[in-house]
């Protein structure tokens, strides 16, 4: 089947098969290695990506699903050379440790505050339930976000 | 994992939906936000041979007032549900267990239409429905017809929808100021109920239980318990006469029935009284 999906502001458009996940037309048609596949179960984000403009879990989702849509990965933030705020601040905090879990964090973070723009720090943590980090390293992940939404 | 492969086709109205579906025969699914049936289509437990997405027919994403109730479209997403101002008015408990399915990105793309039409005992929205005593509005190519949420859970993720129905709306009796509650027990955040209960008290109490059984179910113990004017410690100890708890992986049936007389007593507690009777511990 045909589709055409904008994907980090360029119109591509492919021919795939019904079954492919989005995590996959990213991945291995689009080339864009950035967001990673971790459970393949919709349990742990680290496939976070959003979907016009909102976070979705990329391996519980169909390409065929996006046709049409508006979709950015953690390679969509960064502008002009100068990474995107929220990855500022994941740098500048100490926001990741072995970095596996850290696009889908940082997809999830951003998606969360164009929803709640000043959110408490029990906001920040439900916010990013959906998105588990192995090395346990939430504290400066919280951290991060909400320093990037108090800037 | 990869699905097996199958058919896609993409409705844009109801009508559309319909026709593709009966042309699609007994093996045909319904695809709305895809986070019930693409997981199970991963594990290959569900192969369809041809998915009607319906993901695109706005017509069914609303909520509006209907008078003594509420009409839900069926393609409403979670997020949605958790945050439309005449759900926090009329049907709160529906907000509220809205807003704790799964995770943000979960609830972007879940549906309640899809949750209730895929029947797991293990899901917050079919419970909260059983407490609401909501009714469910189903178009198949005979027309339209609707089903009380307590005749529509048949069977393990099994309905009374019949193969070529469509789920378009969720009706649901205004609860405006009723006693309500909803608590879920899990070991994790974003995971599924061990075991939940969703109470509602408007006159009479309804008691629904999320993964106490086959299928999404109300506890008649409770229910007849406080019906006949029992305490709310009488009613929790009969929440699961005559149920049947599965055993799994998280917990025992004992377990559960252990957890579901505590929920149900937390519930009422919290949900208080029905207007002019006071909950008594």
């Amino acid at each position: 089947m045909r589709v055409s999906i904008t994907v980090n502001g360029e119109l591509r458009s492919d021919d795939v098969e019904p079954r492919l996940l989005l995590v996959h037309y990213l991945r291995d048609v689009a080339g864009l290695t950035g967001t990673n596949i971790g459970c393949d179960t919709s349990s742990c984000g680290a496939c976070t990506v959003h979907v016009d403009g909102e976070s979705v879990k990329s391996c519980t989702m169909l390409a065929v699903q996006a046709d049409g849509c508006e979709v950015t990965t953690i390679e969509g933030l960064a502008f002009d050379g100068a990474l995107h705020p929220m990855q500022e601040s994941f740098r500048q905090h100490h926001g990741l440790q072995c970095g596996f879990c850290t696009p889908g964090m940082v997809m999830a973070a951003t998606s969360l505050l164009a929803e709640i723009p000043d959110p408490t720090e029990q906001q920040v943590r439900e916010g990013l339930e959906g998105n588990l980090c192995r090395c346990t390293g939430y504290h400066n992940i919280v951290k991060a976000v909400l320093a990037e939404a108090r800037s | 994992m990869i699905p097996a492969s199958f058919e896609y086709t993409r409705a844009s109205s109801v009508g559309e939906a319909v026709r593709m579906l009966a042309a699609g025969g007994e093996d045909a699914k319904v695809l709305a936000g895809g986070h019930s049936l693409l997981p199970l289509m991963k594990l290959r437990m569900a192969t369809p041979s041809l998915l009607v997405d319906v993901g695109r027919v706005r017509e069914l994403s609303y909520v509006r007032d209907a008078g003594d109730s509420l009409a839900v479209g069926a393609l409403t997403r979670h997020f949605d549900l958790s945050r439309d101002e005449l759900v926090a008015r009329h049907a709160p408990l529906l907000a509220a267990v809205a807003g704790q399915i799964g995770d943000p990105q979960v609830r972007h793309r879940g549906t309640i239409g899809g949750s209730i039409a895929h029947g797991d005992p293990a899901s917050d929205l079919p419970a909260a429905c059983l407490a609401l005593g909501a009714s469910f509005v189903a178009v198949g190519p005979s027309g339209e017809r609707r089903i009380a949420a307590a005749d529509f859970f048949t069977g393990f993720l099994e309905t009374a929808l019949a193969p070529g129905e469509l789920l378009v709306e969720i009706v649901v009796p205004k609860a405006t100021g009723a006693g309500w509650s909803f608590q879920k027990f899990n070991r994790r955040a974003q995971d599924w109920a061990i075991v939940g209960c969703a109470v509602v008290r408007d006159g009479s109490t309804r008691v629904a239980l999320v993964n106490m059984g086959a299928s999404p179910l109300r506890s008649p113990g409770a229910e007849q318990a406080l019906a006949a004017g029992a305490s709310v410690a009488e009613a929790a100890e009969r929440a699961c006469d005559g149920l049947e708890p599965p055993s799994d992986l998280n917990a025992s049936a004992e377990y559960r029935r252990h957890l579901a007389s505590v929920l149900v007593t937390r519930a009422l507690a919290e949900a208080g009284g029905a207007p002019g009777q006071e909950a008594s511990p």
